[in-house]
């Protein structure tokens, strides 16, 4: 039961875009993800979840659901062995329930039976009595004095504080705003899913989808209250992730419940319960200031930004550090005060999701920004480029800016490409609404709207921030070939194709193999925070520097052993024969490798060097709307985007692609409706995502000015194109209507005159279970 | 109830529940385990299989439906060894990153080709529009579907 080891001997070296290794098996079916496992004589998991974001439990009443036939185990709180809470960063969420419940979804009971049917049909037994109260659900109103508190100890996560300059700096232009995100999914196309596998030392071997295997071994481990040597986690295959599975899901249920059991268990979520079984995008409420010198020079800006963290923490303490150190954006500002503030209430715990904090942060000063102009009677762009941070800027947190950051460059890049042609309006499917036939283009009008946006890559204030790779080399049917063992999740991004092509370059074979993440090696750290490029793959770098060394030991080589000494390739430096020679006995490497390192802010003043690197992108968006029925359709996306160096431009464009369509579905489609603490579209009926005919053309310039002190020069990619996408979508959608526009996403509504009914009733239970039948509908597309 | 379906070539017979989906029947009683099941409401398409030569959504058909009529699912398409032209386009074009939707992308494009060999970009884009991607932002696997046209004229 191991995921298939991933061989592939096409070439490709760094800089070219060889195919996929896992692609042939992707393509036709072979590829098994999570969803897929199976063993014979394995049970199905399911879960109780509150229907009530806010109750105590009074009554819990199991022996309904135990007395099923079919039903192997029912599971409360109590059967929690060990540690009965878990967290990224503070174990403050129950694996299940204890007497409160302080989210609509919360996991309350859990259930093992022989079919998934019956298994859900059980947990629909279980007869629990809550006494509701009321949810605490706005993240301003959590903070005022006298709220009710969500945790003991209140509901401030987390305040992160930036002072630079002069606090009371005055400037002749002043423009304010106040501004809205709303709470986005990840929407990952495949749901949460594992399988738990008891063993025979008292153990659990987990195969599950996650972006970061030890982490949530530790945490599995505290839980069961095992020594994590005992908890083992395979990655199965995983069907995308952008933050959802940072933090865990199934993980530890799936493990109680196979060790209670003496077997198998398997848990796989319908879309929604995964809609309630992740976190999500941090809603946000922000208020800027920004004071501007006459002759367009911005003097201070103030702002104050509260997420909306929901329920538990989860990463909310770093999306607030996001928020403060990249709140004013990739400009030049002497004088700032910054107030981020992470909170709890009783609305979904929301945590990691692509380009988290500084999306929301965007949104704001990108806003503010196209303001500032127009109150200068500026071009948006020529405003942007004379405030424009570069190599050598001073970060508000006083890190100074030590590579390259072409913001200028990057907005006259979208800036001069040439526009996009003309709406034919004798083609409905170029107008807005498409082929629904709502408009010959009688009220429909063009915007051009344009945003920049700043990103840390990696883990920042501090963190230990690692990653651990083996390299061995050795004579497979004479032939010399490679394999790379870590244990950093492939999500998707094609981390597996660019580890392979790290490996060619730097050992000169062709023969590569990745093989399964798991932990029977060192951690990989996150697949997150645009970090695994950087972090793993100077990890396999690093191993097979190593690797170079021993042979050329071998060899005699006086320069082995040199740190410095990197021939092109083994095979290249010492010749096929004699490597095959030198082969004689494998060479292996294992390395952990950490990239510069960061410090905490300073907690009055938020000073200090908390992030790694920096990564910029520029986006254009050009719109079309109807204003007649608030219908947008975007027409082109030009971006420009800094990636150090493109490891693999096939698969960099596919990260600026998909990162792209993320960011036009938070400006004008996707949010998490949410009434009460109650999710009112749980489902893909009602949570919109972008499909192929959302997404419009994208022109893209792609610029490669090393980073000196990342390997091989390159800049974390994933995330910079989710963030100033939208903003640039926005501002596109203003300038076309002419309407202010403070939140997103961007609804019909915003853009007529029309108000929304609102919405159905909340659900009175909500059992999961594969299948759990989908309720009602809620108002598409609004 | 008893139903007998012709899945990729080989007769079926299997007594299942009335309400049994299509899907569920292909992943848990046939264990072909391509077919994957994405939003369970008719949204995502990622279980796309061919019905009698046509795309449709697995989770949206019973198993009694397909009695009598034969199922093409992703495991089904590569002939000894060799990938379907659309399989090797998606391949060759990076129309991929996570794969979750890759099999139902594939059978759609499948049935696309069939009915229209020759689609322009616009064609695939509206033949494509009950299939979601949240990886790739779709550009990807539109020059798939066009380079598979291609390889197949």
């Amino acid at each position: 039961m191991t995921a298939p080891t991933i061989t592939s001997i096409r070439a490709g070296r760094i800089g070219d875009s060889p195919q996929r290794p896992d692609g042939r098996q992707k393509v036709t079916g072979e590829f098994a993800y999570s969803s897929d496992l199976w063993l014979d004589g394995m049970l199905w998991g399911a879960t109780l979840r509150s229907p009530h974001p806010r109750a105590r439990i009074t009554g819990l009443d199991i022996t309904g659901a135990v007395a099923m036939p079919g039903v192997f185990a029912v599971l409360t709180h109590e059967d929690v062995p060990g540690r009965e809470t878990y967290g990224l960063e503070r174990p403050d969420q129950p694996v299940l329930a204890i007497d409160q419940i302080r989210y609509q979804g919360e996991p309350v009971a859990l259930v093992a039976a022989d079919h998934p049917e019956t298994a859900r049909r059980a947990a629909g037994r279980i007869r629990v009595s809550y006494r509701e109260e009321p949810p605490l659900a706005d993240a301003r109103a959590a903070l005022a004095p006298g709220a009710p508190s969500v945790h003991p100890g209140g509901n401030l996560v987390r305040h992160v504080r930036v002072r630079r300059g002069d606090p009371d700096a005055r400037a002749a232009v002043v423009v304010t705003g106040e501004y809205e995100v709303g709470m986005q999914d990840q929407a990952f196309l495949g749901p949460e899913s594992g399988l738990a596998v008891p063993a025979a030392d008292g153990g659990v071997d987990l195969f599950v989808a996650t972006q970061w295997l030890h982490v949530d071994r530790d945490q599995v481990a505290a839980s069961l209250g095992l020594d994590p040597d005992l908890v083992r986690i395979t990655l199965g295959g995983v069907g995308g992730a952008f933050g959802a599975r940072e933090d865990l899901s199934m993980q530890i249920h799936a493990c109680l419940l196979a060790l209670h059991t003496g077997k198998p268990v398997k848990m796989s979520y319908s879309r929604e319960e995964s809609f309630f079984g992740h976190v999500h995008r941090h809603p946000a409420s922000m208020r800027y200031e920004h004071g501007c010198s006459a002759g367009g020079r911005l003097v201070y800006v103030k702002a104050d930004i509260v997420l909306d963290g929901g329920a538990y923490m989860s990463s909310s303490p770093a999306v607030a550090a996001n928020a403060a150190t990249l709140g004013i954006g990739p400009y030049e500002v002497p004088n700032v005060v910054m107030d981020s503030y992470a909170v709890y209430t009783n609305n979904p715990p929301c945590g990691a999701m692509r380009g988290f904090g500084a999306v929301q942060a965007c949104f704001g000063y990108e806003s503010q920004m196209d303001k500032m102009a127009a109150a200068l009677s500026m071009d948006p762009v020529e405003f942007r480029v004379r405030n424009a941070m570069r190599e050598g800027s001073v970060m508000p947190t006083g890190q100074v800016v030590d590579s390259a950051a072409p913001v200028a460059e990057l907005l006259r890049l979208v800036r001069d490409r040439p526009p996009p042609p003309a709406r034919d309006t004798g083609d409905l499917r170029s107008l807005p609404g498409g082929v629904s036939n709502t408009t010959h283009g009688e009220a429909v009008v063009r915007g051009v709207g344009y945003g920049v946006s700043i990103k840390n890559v990696g883990f920042s204030e501090g963190f230990d921030d690692y990653s651990t790779a083996r390299v061995r080399l050795e004579l497979t049917g004479g032939e010399p070939s490679a394999q790379v063992h870590t244990a950093a999740a492939e999500v998707g991004q094609g981390l597996v194709t660019v580890l392979e092509q790290i490996v060619r370059s730097e050992l000169g074979v062709e023969r590569v193999a990745v093989l399964p993440a798991d932990t029977t090696i060192g951690s990989a750290g996150s697949s997150s925070a645009s970090r695994q490029t950087y972090v793993t793959g100077g990890a396999v770098r690093a191993a097979c520097a190593e690797v170079r060394s021993q042979l050329l030991a071998r060899a005699g080589d006086p320069a082995a052993g040199s740190p410095g000494n990197r021939p092109p390739g083994l095979a290249g430096a010492a010749g096929l024969g004699d490597l095959v020679a030198l082969l004689g006995k494998p060479a292996e490497a294992t390395v952990t490798w950490r990239h510069r390192p960061t410090a905490p802010l300073d907690p009055g003043t938020g000073q200090g060097q908390a992030h790694v690197q920096y990564a910029f992108a520029a986006h254009r968006a050009v719109v079309d709307v109807d204003t007649e029925l608030g219908l947008v359709k975007v027409v082109e996306i030009a971006t420009a985007q800094d990636v150090g160096k493109a490891m693999n431009p096939q698969a960099v464009e596919g990260q600026i692609h998909g990162g792209i369509a993320q960011g036009l579905g938070l400006a004008v489609m996707e949010e998490i409706q949410v009434a009460g603490g109650v999710v009112r579209n749980p489902s893909f009926t009602d949570y919109l995502i972008p499909t192929i005919l959302d997404m419009p053309p994208v022109r893209l310039d792609m610029l490669e000015l090393a980073d000196p002190h990342a390997p091989y020069g390159l800049r974390g990619v994933g995330e910079p194109p989710a963030i100033s996408s939208t903003p640039a979508i926005v501002a596109a959608i203003r300038d076309a209507t002419g309407i202010p526009l403070t939140r997103i996403p961007v609804r019909p509504e915003h853009l007529t005159a029309t108000q929304p009914d609102e919405g159905p009733d909340p659900p009175s239970a909500m059992i999961m279970g594969r299948n759990a039948p989908h309720r009602v509908p809620f108002d598409p597309r609004s | 109830m008893k139903v007998s379906v012709r899945v990729n070539g080989h007769d079926m017979t299997a007594d299942v529940e009335d309400r049994m989906l299509l899907v569920h029947f292909l992943r848990d009683v046939a264990g072909l385990t391509a077919t994957n099941v994405g939003c369970d409401t008719t949204s995502c398409g990622a279980c796309t299989v061919l019905l009698d030569g046509e795309s449709v959504k697995s989770c949206t058909v019973l198993a009694a439906q397909a009695d009598g009529r034969a199922v093409t699912t992703v495991e089904g398409l590569a002939g000894n060894g060799e990938m379907h032209p659309v399989q090797r386009a998606f391949h060759e074009q990076h129309g991929l990153q996570c794969g979750f939707c890759t099999p139902g992308m594939v059978m759609a494009i499948v049935s696309l080709l069939r009915e229209n060999p020759h689609p322009t970009e616009e064609q695939v884009r509206a033949g494509l529009e009950g299939n979601l991607c949240r990886c790739t932002g779709y550009h990807n696997i539109v020059r798939a579907a066009l380079a598979a046209a291609e390889v197949a004229s």
